[in-house]
């Protein structure tokens, strides 16, 4: 469990001092969604941040770490400890690139007698976002409107490894007129799990209509998440289901950014 | 080299430290710490949940009036097999003389047995029987039915206090009994796509004479 | 007995066709968790139990041979026998040999994890030792000629009509007109017919779910008795315990067992927990007339100072399974072996080597929930994730996978190269999905199209709309949509 904000290093008393934070932009956000990018911008600067990206970010390392290229996961690390270390705080739109940083560089790195304290370091300034944004920035007050019936889907590495459950429930609470349901079995794991849903893509399918089962279940019309990954196959699954749930991060409707149209909706003319 | 010896050998080559220091001692649920009536309550309600059934009686001497009570609630023949230890085998059983008995182990025509219990656990509503010449482990689960006696001042609060009366009672463990069965409700099995089954293979009720002054 | 761990996809294929398992593998997602659940919440100090639960058992694993002496000597003084066993056949031979030495013709068997590992059954049966398996869900089984599919509940893949057919099947001398519509009317014929087999048994084989070093006791953990009829009435009772299984105290054994059955079945207690020590008394009237303790090592010795040690503080609860969604989908039988689920695939490739359960630690999401869930606290994802890595230097991950990782990692290893790919790669996929905007195929991405669509890529990255931004306009990046 990630100790309490302020007991962490890096954390400059909130209301004085204006922190630097590095976005984690993600490699699936920059890839897919780059909305979720800016809407996390906008959010962290409305929670009184300077916001940085630096240049030389690519990837957590996650894929090779889960599938066992632990040589290449570290050298990705080492990169990521570098570029953000002399930041105040890493925050990230994904529990699992959070995570990733935040409990798995210090055992990935243990080994390495240059990096070891500098990932120690860089992991425990390093937040999923609404954990950052109500855990540390203490934001409770949105300007934002939505009329709109939603569900929060918790990504398994948000909740079991950085924690975050209330955070994101506690902002949606704070967007005026959204009806929120519960979801049903909601911490059961959408069926992701990164090169899983490929490589055993019959489990994956049966996890993942079990997931929009639920969602269904809901009379949610907006699913909702903090996790690109997980929402890309939840999407994919409605859609190819014939669903009209539509999919969003959690960051667009906190940051009132909506004009991208949902997770693979249709396009009208001329966006891009 | 013998398996022992290769077993032995392999742990020792590869055992590390423990890498935290000294435990602690465990938490005892506070559930248990509690006396008096409140315990005795508590193992009364543990053991109702558990799906057996409790009859409080003020003095042994009500036993055997209990048990001609219970064998005709549940259509029973009025016999059965008693332990022979005295705090049962030496109830007026004389005053019922409708009721046919014998003292000794069960074997597969019993329909009900009557023992006696070492202690109880409130903590979980739990029964210790001890085996012995005088209460075979084999009247705990042949019969359907398995009575057992117990009294109050036996009933343990928590299993350490139970553990704690058993070495005293067996000198620090070296009269250990072949068999401590700590028996909670009657037998059951949800093999059955789930569907909770009573009286699976051991009785299919548990009637419990607890001696409450 | 004998592995399939090997063909995992093959089973899982299977496994997910079958809508009869299907149906039955529902109750233990629903059941299970629940009552664990409401278990859990009845006990405020459950976790502090689970946290002093993970430090005992690692305590005795630093010194796991003082603690298996302790006990033997404890047993011994009692009266009783211990067998040391290295693996599989050497435990077989020890379990004959102790049965002949018995003239023993039929054995009735306690649920044993231990004995379907060594295979106990088909053995004695090919030594003409008619072995009968007392626990429902063992008997079922047995019946069917299935392996378990599930450590505490064996037959949770059946059905009651399954059980039905298979004791009409069966039980020939019995009334074939007979109702048996009630599931308690089953119950009550399996009762029956196993009251004789208990009766006339001259051995009986029970499993060891603790040994206690203090007293030299084994103990069996039931909810039926059956265990108990086992251990008590034959002329002789052997305990099959596997080497992790001891314990120093009756105090250390009772912290175990207030997370054991909570965390099982959600019951306080379960309703038969029994401690044997030695054969019967001088003056006893009932009890075995001799008392064996087989342990067996199989691999579990070479586990000790591993990172896969903390897999022997395993309690054989079956919280993993049960809250597991890969076993939820398939089952037991698909794991191919003895042990299912989360466990199953961390342990197994221990037990009966890596290269023949190779799929069994990759079909994972690794989504935690069965550590979570765990009394003894196992660091199941990461020990699935050591079993990857060891797959991976050993060249057992299949060459498409490495390769794409190697791709992928050196993409990511090169900034520049990989905004330029990125950059390529979202313009392309947006332009297959046109103003769809998703994909209904995907060329080498057959794995996720063939049951959901893609949604596609906005067309730019991020960071290339951020550098426009910041060269563009100067000042704050990101305030409004594009």
């Amino acid at each position: 469990m990630p100790q309490s904000a302020s007991a962490r290093p890096g954390n400059q008393t909130p209301e004085t001092v204006t922190p630097r934070v590095a976005l984690f932009v993600t490699c699936l956000v920059d890839l897919f969604r780059p909305s979720i990018g800016f809407a996390a911008i906008k959010l962290l600067e409305q929670a009184g941040c300077e916001v940085h990206v630096p240049d030389a970010q690519t990837c957590c390392g996650q894929p090779g770490y889960n599938s066992g290229d632990s040589a290449n996961a570290a050298i990705i690390a080492r990169q990521v400890v570098e570029s953000f270390e002399s930041y105040d705080y890493v925050v990230a739109p994904s529990g699992s690139c959070a995570g990733m940083i935040s409990r798995h560089y210090p055992d990935l790195l243990s080994g390495d007698k240059d990096y070891a304290e500098r990932a120690r370091r860089l992991a425990a300034k390093t937040y999923e976002l609404t954990q950052f944004l109500v855990d540390v920035r203490k934001l409770s007050a949105l300007d934002v409107k939505l009329d709109r019936r939603v569900t929060y889907h918790d990504s398994c590495s948000s909740l079991r490894e950085m924690g975050v459950k209330a955070q994101p429930r506690k902002l949606l609470a704070a967007v005026e007129g959204v009806a929120f349901s519960e979801l049903p079995d909601g911490d059961s794991c959408c069926g992701f799990g990164g090169t899983f849903c490929v490589k055993y893509p019959d489990i994956s399918d049966r996890m993942v209509e079990e997931k929009t089962g639920n969602i269904a279940k809901t009379g949610a019309d907006l699913l909702l998440a903090g996790d690109l990954g997980c929402l890309l196959n939840m999407a994919g699954k409605l859609k190819r289901q014939g669903s009209k749930i539509e999919s969003r991060h959690v960051a667009e409707v906190l940051a009132g950014m909506l004009d991208e149209p949902a997770i693979g909706e249709e396009r009208r003319e001329g966006e891009r | 080299m013998s398996d022992r010896d290769a077993i032995l050998a392999a742990i020792r080559t590869r055992k590390r430290p423990a890498a935290h220091g000294e435990p602690a001692v465990a938490p005892v649920p506070a559930r248990g710490r509690i006396d008096g009536a409140a315990r005795i309550d508590l193992f009364v309600r543990m053991a109702e949940a558990a799906a057996a059934s409790v009859k409080r009686l003020s003095s042994p001497e009500e036993v055997p009036e209990a048990v001609a009570q219970y064998l005709a609630a549940q259509n029973l023949p009025a016999r059965l097999v008693l332990a022979s230890d005295p705090k049962v085998a030496n109830l007026p059983w004389e005053d019922h003389p409708m009721i046919a008995h014998r003292t000794g182990p069960a074997t597969g025509q019993d329909h009900a047995a009557l023992t006696t219990a070492f202690a109880g656990v409130a903590e979980t509503g739990t029964l210790a029987l001890v085996s012995s010449p005088e209460t075979p482990t084999t009247l705990n689960f042949l019969p359907e039915h398995s009575l057992v006696l117990v009294s109050a001042e036996d009933i343990c609060g928590t299993y350490e206090e139970l553990w704690r009366r058993l070495r005293l009672a067996t000198d620090d463990g070296v009269y250990w009994p072949r068999t401590v069965n700590l028996i909670t409700g009657p037998s059951r099995s949800a093999d059955i796509e789930q569907k909770l089954l009573m009286g699976a293979h051991g009785p299919v009720k548990l009637h419990i004479l607890l001696i409450d002054p | 007995m004998q592995a399939t761990s090997d063909r995992f996809v093959d089973n899982v294929r299977k496994a997910l066709d079958n809508d009869i398992l299907q149906q039955a593998l529902g109750n233990v997602r629903v059941n299970f968790i629940e009552k664990r659940s409401q278990a859990v919440a009845g006990l405020p100090e459950f976790e502090d139990l689970r946290e002093a639960g993970r430090i005992l058992r690692d305590r005795v694993l630093a010194d796991l041979d003082t603690h298996l002496l302790a006990f033997e000597a404890k047993v011994q003084a009692q009266g009783g026998h211990v067998h040391w066993c290295a693996d599989a056949e050497s435990a077989r031979q020890t379990v004959l040999k102790i049965c002949r030495e018995a003239g023993a013709r039929r054995v009735t068997k306690g649920k044993t994890m231990i004995g379907e590992e060594i295979g106990i059954n088909d053995f004695l049966e090919a030594n003409d030792i008619e072995p009968i398996e007392t626990d429902l869900g063992e008997y079922i089984i047995q019946l069917r000629h299935e392996p378990p599919s599930h450590l505490i509940a064996p037959a949770v893949h059946v059905t009651q009509q399954q059980v039905e057919e298979t004791f009409r099947r069966v039980h020939r001398d019995l009334d074939p007109k007979r109702d048996l519509r009630e599931p308690s009317s089953l119950l009550a014929e399996a009762r029956a017919k196993l009251r004789q087999r208990f009766l006339t048994a001259d051995v009986g084989i029970t499993g060891a779910n603790f040994l206690v070093a203090e007293t030299g006791s084994s103990v069996i953990v039931t909810n039926e008795g059956n265990g108990d009829l086992t251990q008590t009435l034959p002329r002789v009772h052997i305990a099959l315990a596997s080497i992790d299984k001891v314990v120093p105290t009756l105090d250390d054994l009772t912290l175990l067992l207030r997370l054991l059955a909570r965390s099982a079945t959600g019951q306080e207690m379960s309703v038969y927990t029994t401690l044997s020590t030695g054969p019967r008394r001088g003056d006893d009237h009932d009890g075995p007339g001799a008392y064996h303790v087989v342990i067996l090592d199989n691999g579990r010795s070479k586990m000790v100072g591993t990172e896969k040690q903390d897999l022997l503080r395993c309690i054989r609860c079956g919280a993993c399974l049960n809250h597991c969604p890969i076993y939820h989908a398939v089952g037991g039988h698909a794991y191919g072996w003895v042990y299912a689920g989360p466990i199953g695939a961390a342990l197994t490739p221990a037990l009966i080597g890596l290269e023949h359960a190779a799929d069994l630690p990759n079909a994972s999401t690794l989504c935690g929930r069965c550590e979570a869930v765990c009394p003894m606290k196992i660091p199941l994802p990461n020990i699935l994730r050591h079993w990857r890595e060891e797959e991976f230097q050993r060249g057992l991950t299949p060459p498409t996978v490495r390769r794409g990782l190697g791709l992928w990692a050196f993409v990511a290893r090169h900034p520049r190269f990989y905004r330029l790919v990125a950059g390529l790669g979202a313009r392309l996929l947006s332009g297959m999905a046109g103003s769809r905007g998703r994909l209904r195929s995907l060329p080498l991405a057959g794995g996720w199209t063939a049951v959901r669509d893609l949604p596609a890529p906005s067309g730019r990255t991020f960071h290339a709309l951020y550098r426009q931004r910041r060269s563009g306009g100067g000042g704050k990046a990101g305030g409004g949509a594009a």
